[in-house]
């Protein structure tokens, strides 16, 4: 019985924790709450992945009103996958978020702290589980509202200019996503993804559904952080509270990512609007630049959380190049990097959530001698570094594998190439970190410092234990990521 | 053509480009606000005049009608309207907040502080 609604459930049950958040104002209490709620949320998207893979897609009417005319919810491999992602980061950043927020954000503006957080997942669900377009936009500004509030929670007074830049890109690219609709609608009058992606092919060749398909790239482009549209993201995620940048580099950019898919794959996936080839070109030419141009700034970064920023618009590069292949490997590689880059680099920015804890600076020069100080956090570091620049036995491994496979399937040798070159960039940002903090000594009158307390070092552990676990046994990721793509590419042809 | 023709979307893009191009080119915090409303104003123009058609009634069902416009786009844009005034109010408070910390609400101020820092 409860399991037929359990798509519903997977957004309401978060949207409605977040209001009470509010009401219950002790710090602890809501604390307690959005915990179990993100792990309920957990729960309730791995049975709705179970449910999937066993039967099959899964279409829940919004008050029984059928589509197009009402909203449906629609669930498939590769949204069941994209809700494992977010709700599992969720699940181990809010056992986090206690002792970090505490450190961060004042303790009167708490409670705001964790109804944000729930409703920003709820809108990253929301995004995720919706077959409605115009729903997406509306999710898509829940999350971001949320998300703006977030950063600029912080002490760092640059966290609200980062804040108030990013309202005013996210703003921008989410009014793009809604002209693009808009002109969709114009078109072929739905509004439903499923109904979009039969009546779109008719009237593709229309100036107005062209520029829709515009409207809708760049508006996704900017919220996903696309080179050369990233602007917003690496002061958001520096000077935003360490916890909150966790949560928004593992799960915000990739349910944008998400979004984009959505776009390109099912509503124009009648079109072969990838095989267009100035279309496919031009996205694989902004990843690899995204993948260099990120890597080359991160090496500069004196702070090491810009420096993972950088680095995530590097990464960010990985998963459109995979996907403007547009081959089943091709997009396997980026959905497989979707869930692997967002417990890499979850669990990088848990280890600087913890050296922020300890020595109140996420700067390099101050982690001089921190090797030795935090023997369990910086080894985590260097773990999950090395799982960035793609060693064997890592997940880094697993994507990048799969993705040099795709580059050779297509027989693109010199993308190949630059993806090594790009993975090299990523040995020199990380062994920076690295030199600084096991040989260097600690600068005169530096304070000694202790190790993490345990609940930020669970949770960090489990994110970069789950960076070499599905390095190990990639082929669970992958096979899942696998008949996702499949699924996106069969209803290409 | 007939006079309105195609007169109202061309008065869309105008205020749609104004608006960009103030959230762009203006320095004033509270200025750049504005030019984001004027763009999303815009944005629900586009919406509720795709829904007019021409000889259309309002759709409430009655005899001898038979051409009604779309109400479907306007009740979207109630949506759009209620997301505008949140990133309004939420943009204007991020405002007051840098005021108070930075004692200024121009862009280029903000930037010389924070290179400083």
């Amino acid at each position: 019985m409860i399991e037929a609604h359990l798509p519903i459930l997977q957004v309401i049950i978060p949207l409605i924790a977040a209001p009470v958040c509010v009401f219950l104002r002790h710090p602890l209490i809501t604390w307690a709450l959005a915990t179990v709620i993100s792990w309920v949320c957990l729960a309730i998207s791995i049975m709705l992945l179970q449910q999937v893979q066993a039967s099959g897609e899964i279409i829940y009417e919004i008050g029984g009103w059928a589509a197009p005319w009402g909203i449906e919810y629609r669930v498939d491999t590769l949204s069941a996958w994209v809700m494992v992602i977010v709700t599992s980061v969720g699940a181990v950043v809010t056992p986090y978020a206690k002792l970090s927020a505490e450190k961060e954000i004042d303790r009167d503006r708490l409670y705001i702290f964790y109804a944000m957080l729930l409703l920003c997942e709820t809108g990253l669900l929301g995004i995720t589980i919706t077959g409605d377009a115009f729903n997406l936009f509306v999710f898509l500004e829940i999350s971001s509202l949320s998300t703006y509030v977030l950063v600029s929670m912080g002490k760092d007074r640059r966290g609200l200019t980062a804040a108030y830049r990013y309202l005013i890109m996210g703003t921008l690219g989410a009014t793009f996503y809604i002209i693009g609709v808009g002109l969709m609608y114009m078109m072929t009058g739905t509004l439903n993804i499923a109904d979009l992606a039969k009546l779109i092919p008719d009237v593709a060749e229309t100036r107005t559904v062209q520029a829709a398909l515009a409207f809708l790239t760049v508006g996704l482009a900017i919220k996903l952080a696309l080179f050369p549209l990233h602007l917003w993201l690496p002061n958001a995620y520096a000077f935003a509270p360490s916890v909150v940048t966790v949560f928004l580099a593992a799960t915000a950019t990739k349910v944008a990512v998400y979004a984009l898919i959505r776009i390109v794959f099912t509503i124009f996936g009648g079109v072969d609007i990838l095989e267009s080839v100035e279309i496919r070109h031009v996205l694989a030419a902004l990843a690899i630049a995204a993948m260099f141009a990120g890597s080359a700034v991160a090496i500069y970064q004196t702070n090491i959380k810009r420096m993972l920023a950088y680095s995530s618009l590097a990464q960010i590069g990985y998963m459109i190049l995979g996907l403007s292949m547009n081959s089943v490997t091709g997009v396997t590689a980026g959905l497989v990097h979707l869930f692997n880059h967002a417990m890499m680099k979850g669990g990088l920015f848990m280890v600087m959530g913890c050296v922020v804890y300890r020595i109140g600076s996420a700067k390099l020069d101050d982690m001089a001698g921190l090797g030795k100080q935090m023997p369990v956090t910086m080894g985590a570091f260097v773990a999950g570094g090395l799982s960035l620049i793609g060693v064997p036995l890592s997940v880094g491994f697993i994507s990048k594998w799969t993705l040099l496979q795709a580059a050779f399937e297509k027989g693109w040798w010199p993308v190949a190439a630059l993806i090594v070159v790009s993975s090299l960039l990523a040995v020199i940002y990380i062994w920076r970190v690295v030199e600084v903090a096991y040989f260097r000594e600690p600068a005169a009158g530096q304070v000694a410092v202790k190790e993490a307390p345990f609940l930020m070092l669970i949770p960090m552990l489990l994110l970069i234990g789950a960076s070499f676990y599905f390095g190990i046994d990639g082929t669970s990721t992958l096979t899942v990521a696998g008949d996702a793509a499949k699924a996106l590419i069969g209803g290409l042809k | 053509m007939e006079f309105p023709g195609l007169l109202v979307y061309w008065i869309i893009v105008v205020l749609m480009m104004m608006g960009l191009y103030i959230v762009v080119a203006q320095n004033n915090l509270v200025k750049k606000i504005v030019g984001l409303n004027v763009f999303q104003v815009s944005v629900f123009l586009l919406y509720i005049t795709m829904g007019k058609i021409a000889e259309g009634t309002a759709p409430i069902l009655a005899d001898e009608i038979e051409i009604y416009s779309n109400p479907l786009p306007h009740v979207l844009i109630l949506t759009a309207i209620v997301v505008g005034v949140a990133t309004t109010s939420l943009g204007l408070a991020l405002v007051v907040r840098i005021h108070e910390a930075y004692g200024s609400i121009e862009d280029d101020e903000i930037l010389e502080q924070e290179s400083d820092a």
